[in-house]
C-alpha cells in the first residue's frame, strides 16, 4: 500500500493508540494536517503553541499516557521548546511533531526554518529529522518507546515538508531496535536484601518519595511498604498524591516551603528511603548540611540519578513499582527474622513537630481574603479526586501545601522548570485526558497573564475547566523574596488587581466568571462554579498580597534553619 | 597523559547529529572535553569518539552515565592511562632553510617521524607518537620557530589482556 508521508505519520500515530492532538497549523506542516481530517484522532486546535506543550503535559501527568502535540515549523517550534524543557526537567512523557521546511532547502535560511532538532537537543530525550518518507513508521514507533520507558520524557519528531508529500510503502515494525537503548529491567537482589536490612535496623527511617512514584504507577506498591514497616511519608513536590494525604503515616511535603514536620524529619532522619526522588535543591536546602545523619537507599530508573548529588549507601536502578515490590518481599522476610526497632519514640518527635508547628495562617472574618482560605474551601467542596493544576509562585505553594491529595494524579504542576503560564493549558490537557473528573486551575495573577488565551480554545472545544485565580494583584513570589531578602526594596513586581479585568477578559473568552472579595462569598461561588458542567468558569479571589508563604527554608541555607512562620501557640 | 585525565573511548551509532549531542551534552552539564577525536570503525553503523575528560571539572561518574543516556551511545569504556594504548598525530611547519634541514630531518627520525612537504624557507613535518611524547616534540622544535603546529588529539584502545586484569567498561546494558 503506498501513502504520502503525512498519511503514514497519522496512521502510526494511530497506531500508537493516540486519541488526541494538541496542535496549530501552518505552512510546513500542512500535508500533516490533511490525512488529520480523516482520522480517529481528535484534534484540538490551540491559540499558542505553548499552550499545545502544556495541554499534552497535562493529559501525560493525568493520564499516564504520552501527551501529543503537532505544530509548524520555525516560530512554532520555538513557542513549543518551553513545554519540552519542562516535561525534560519533570519526565513528562511527550511526543512532539513539528513541520520542518522542504528536507531539499534545509540550511539555506528557507522561510520559517529554523534548527529545530538542534535547538531541542538539550530539552528532549531523543529527536529525530526524518530525511526518508520510509523511516516515518520506524522513527513514530522508536519516539513513542522511548518517552514512555525507562525514564519517561518529551521527545520530538521534524518532519521537512517535502517529506510529508513523498510517498511510501506503508509497513508497520513489530518491535524497536535501538542498540543503545536498553532501560534497566533486572533488579539486583542482593542490593534488595541491603535495602532490607538497613530498614531493619533504622530508628528514625523517613520514606522520601518523588515523582518517579508516580511514573512507575507505584502508589500502591509504597502504600504497602509504608503500612508493613510504620515507616513516616513525605511526598514531593512532584509526588503529591503518591501517598494519601490523608493517612497517618503522610506527614506531606518537604522542601523550601514544605510543611515542618516534612522537612524536619528528613532533617533528623538516620535512613532516608529515597524512592524516585532526585535529591533536588529545592528538597535538600544546602546539599551539605541536608540529613547529616541518614544513610541513603536510592531507588531510581535511571542510573545518572543515583550518586549525583549524594552518594547512596545502597544504590538501586530499576522500576520504582517493581522494586518496592520486591522490597516489600524482602522486608516481609527480614521482619519475620528478626526484630526491628521500634519506632514509637521517633514518632513521638514527629507528632510533637506536628502538634507545634502545623501549616497556620488566620482568616479574619471581614479582613482581607487569605489565599489558603480559598484554596481549603475549594478543597472542602469539590470531589475528594479532583485534578488540580497549578500555575508557578505562591498559590502553587499554597495549593501543594493545603490541598489534600488523597489520590494519585491529581496533582499536576510544573515543579522542576517552574514554568509560569502551565496552569490553565495543562488544566485542559488534563480535563481532555480525564473528562469524568473536577479540574481546577489554581492559578497566580501573572501566570494566568502568560497563557490565559487558551481558554479561548477550552471554550471552543468545550473544556470545561475552573480557573480560580489566586489575584494578589503582584507577583508574589518575587515579592516575598524582596520583602524579606532585599530590604522591601520592591522592583517590578506589582500587577494592579483591576488590569486587566478578569472576569471581563474570561467572559470574552466564552467563560462563566465571577469575582470574590469577601470571605463570606468564597464558598457559594465555588458552589456555583462547581455546577457549571458545560464551559469553562473564572473565578477572580481578590487575596491578601501581604500574605507570605511559610514554613521558608531560605535559598542556600540549610534545612535545619527554616522559618517556621506563623505558628498557632506562638512556637518557636 | 595527566593525573585527572580520564579517556573515554565511546561507541556510538554513524548517524548525523551524534557529534553535536555529545558535544552538547558535555556544555550543558559543564564537563570540560581536553581532546575529542572522532573515527569510523571496522562497522559502518558505528563510529568510536575518544574523548579526554578532565575529571576536575567533570566527575567521570556522571560524565558516563549521562553520555551512556545519549540513545545514539552503544557503549562507552572508560580507560585508565595504565589500561590503553594511546597516540596522537602532530604535524608542525618549521622554519627551516636549506642548511637547518638536515638537522631537523634527523631530529624528527629520532621521533619515527617523517618530513612531509618541503618549502623554500620551511619544511613541514609529521610525527605520531604518544601525547607526551609529542609535547617533547613541540619543545625540540620551538627553538627552530613553528609557523603553524596541528594536533590530533588522542585515540585510545584497551590495552590488550595478557594477565587477569580486567578492563572497567561500562555497557550500555547498565542504563
Ligand atoms: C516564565 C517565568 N517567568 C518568570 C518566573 C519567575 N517567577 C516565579 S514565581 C513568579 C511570580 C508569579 O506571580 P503570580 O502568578 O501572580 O503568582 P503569585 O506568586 O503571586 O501567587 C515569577 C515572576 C517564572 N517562574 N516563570
Ligand atoms: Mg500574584
Amino acid at each position: 500500500m503506498k501513502l504520502t508521508g503525512a498519511q503514514a505519520l497519522i496512521k502510526s500515530l494511530e497506531l500508537e493508540g493516540t486519541e488526541v492532538v494538541f496542535g496549530l497549523p501552518g505552512g510546513a506542516i500542512l500535508p500533516v494536517y490533511d490525512p488529520l481530517i480523516d482520522s480517529s484522532i481528535r484534534h484540538i486546535l490551540v491559540r499558542h503553541e505553548q499552550g499545545a506543550g502544556h495541554m499534552a503535559e497535562g493529559y501525560a501527568h493525568a493520564t499516564g499516557r504520552p501527551g501529543v502535540a503537532i505544530v509548524t515549523s520555525g516560530p512554532a517550534a520555538t513557542n513549543i521548546v518551553t513545554p519540552l524543557c519542562d516535561a525534560y526537567m519533570d519526565s513528562i512523557p511527550l511526543v512532539v511533531i513539528t513541520g520542518q521546511v522542504p528536507y531539499s532547502v534545509i540550511g539555506t535560511d528557507a522561510f520559517q526554518e529554523c534548527d529545530t532538532v538542534g535547538i531541542t537537543m538539550p530539552v528532549t530525550k531523543h529527536n529525530w529529522l526524518i530525511t526518508d518518507p520510509a523511516d516515518i513508521p520506524e522513527i513514530v514507533r522508536e519516539a513513542f518507546h522511548v518517552a514512555t520507558t525507562g525514564r519517561p520524557g518529551p521527545v520530538l519528531i521534524d518532519i521537512p515538508k517535502d517529506i510529508a508529500i513523498d510517498s511510501m510503502d506503508w509497513y508497520w515494525p513489530d518491535a524497536v531496535d535501538l542498540p543503545g537503548y536498553k532501560p534497566t529491567n533486572k533488579i539486583s537482589t542482593k542490593l534488595i536484601k541491603d535495602a532490607a536490612r538497613l530498614m531493619g535496623t533504622a530508628k528514625k527511617p523517613v520514606i522520601y518519595a518523588g515523582g518517579g512514584i508516580l511514573k512507575a504507577r507505584a502508589a500502591e506498591a509504597l502504600r504497602e511498604l509504608a503500612e508493613m514497616t510504620g515507616i513516616p511519608v513525605v511526598t514531593t513536590l512532584m509526588a503529591r498524591g503518591a501517598f494519601p494525604d490523608r493517612h497517618d503515616l503522610c506527614l506531606g511535603m518537604p522542601g523550601m516551603h514544605g510543611n515542618y514536620t516534612a522537612i524536619t524529619a528528613l532533617q533528623e532522619a538516620d535512613l532516608l528511603i529515597a524512592l524516585g526522588s532526585r535529591f533536588d535543591d529545592r528538597v535538600t536546602g544546602k546539599v551539605d548540611a541536608f540529613a547529616p545523619n541518614a544513610k541513603i537507599i536510592h531507588v531510581d530508573i535511571d542510573p545518572a540519578e543515583i550518586g549525583k548529588v549524594r552518594r547512596p549507601d545502597v544504590p538501586i536502578v530499576g522500576d520504582c513499582r517493581r522494586v518496592i515490590e520486591e522490597l516489600v518481599k524482602a522486608v516481609r522476610s527480614d521482619l519475620e527474622k528478626r526484630h526491628w526497632p521500634d519506632l514509637i519514640p521517633w514518632w513521638s518527635e514527629i507528632r510533637t513537630w506536628q502538634r507545634d508547628f502545623p501549616l497556620y495562617y488566620e482568616q479574619e472574618e471581614d479582613g482581607p481574603l487569605k489565599p489558603q482560605f480559598v484554596i481549603e474551601k475549594l478543597r472542602d467542596l469539590s470531589p475528594d479526586d479532583t485534578i488540580v493544576a497549578s500555575g508557578v509562585g505562591q498559590h502553587q505553594m499554597w495549593a501543594s501545601q493545603h490541598w489534600k491529595f488523597d489520590y494519585p494524579y491529581t496533582w499536576v504542576n510544573s515543579g522542576g522548570l517552574g514554568t509560569m503560564g502551565f496552569s490553565v493549558p495543562a488544566a485542559i490537557g488534563a480535563k481532555v485526558g480525564r473528562p469524568d473528573r473536577t479540574v481546577w486551575s489554581i492559578d497566580g495573577d501573572g501566570c494566568f497573564q502568560m497563557t490565559a488565551q487558551e481558554l479561548v480554545t477550552a471554550s471552543a472545544e468545550q473544556i470545561p475547566i475552573k480557573v480560580a485565580i489566586l489575584n494578589n494583584a503582584y507577583l508574589g513570589m518575587v515579592r516575598q523574596w524582596q520583602e524579606m531578602f532585599y530590604e522591601e526594596r520592591y522592583s517590578e513586581v506589582y500587577l494592579s488587581p483591576d488590569l486587566p479585568d478578569y472576569v471581563k477578559w474570561a467572559e470574552a473568552m466564552g467563560c462563566v466568571a465571577f469575582r470574590v472579595d469577601a470571605p463570606e462569598d468564597v464558598a457559594p461561588t465555588i458552589e456555583k462554579a462547581n455546577a457549571i458542567t458545560d464551559r469553562p468558569v473564572v473565578i477572580d479571589f481578590r487575596t491578601d498580597y501581604r500574605e507570605k508563604v511559610f514554613p521558608m527554608v531560605p535559598a542556600g541555607a540549610s534545612n535545619s534553619d527554616v522559618l517556621p512562620g506563623p505558628t498557632p501557640n506562638g512556637a518557636k | 597523559m595527566e593525573q585527572h585525565h580520564h579517556i573515554l573511548s565511546v561507541l556510538v551509532e554513524n548517524k548525523a547529529g551524534v557529534l553535536s549531542r555529545v558535544a552538547g551534552l558535555f556544555t550543558r552539564r559543564g564537563y570540560n572535553i581536553f581532546s575529542l577525536a572522532v573515527s569510523p570503525t571496522e562497522d559502518d553503523r558505528y563510529s568510536r569518539m575518544t574523548v579526554v575528560v578532565d575529571g576536575d571539572s567533570s566527575p567521570i561518574e556522571q560524565v558516563t552515565k549521562q553520555l551512556n543516556k545519549l540513545i545514539p551511545v552503544i557503549e562507552i569504556r572508560e580507560l585508565a592511562a595504565a589500561d590503553a594504548v594511546e597516540r596522537e598525530l602532530l604535524i608542525a611547519t618549521v622554519k627551516a632553510g636549506p642548511e637547518e634541514r638536515s638537522h631537523l630531518i634527523d631530529l624528527v627520525s629520532i621521533f619515527d617521524g617523517q618530513v612531509i612537504d618541503v618549502g623554500v624557507a620551511s619544511v613541514t613535518v609529521m610525527v605520531a607518537g604518544t601525547p607526551d611524547g609529542l609535547d617533547a616534540v613541540a619543545d625540540l622544535l620551538a627553538p627552530y620557530g613553528i609557523s603553524e603546529l596541528q594536533r590530533t588529539g588522542r585515540v585510545a584502545l584497551p590495552r590488550l589482556i595478557r594477565g587477569s586484569r580486567p578492563l572497567k567498561a561500562v555497557k550500555s546494558s547498565e542504563q
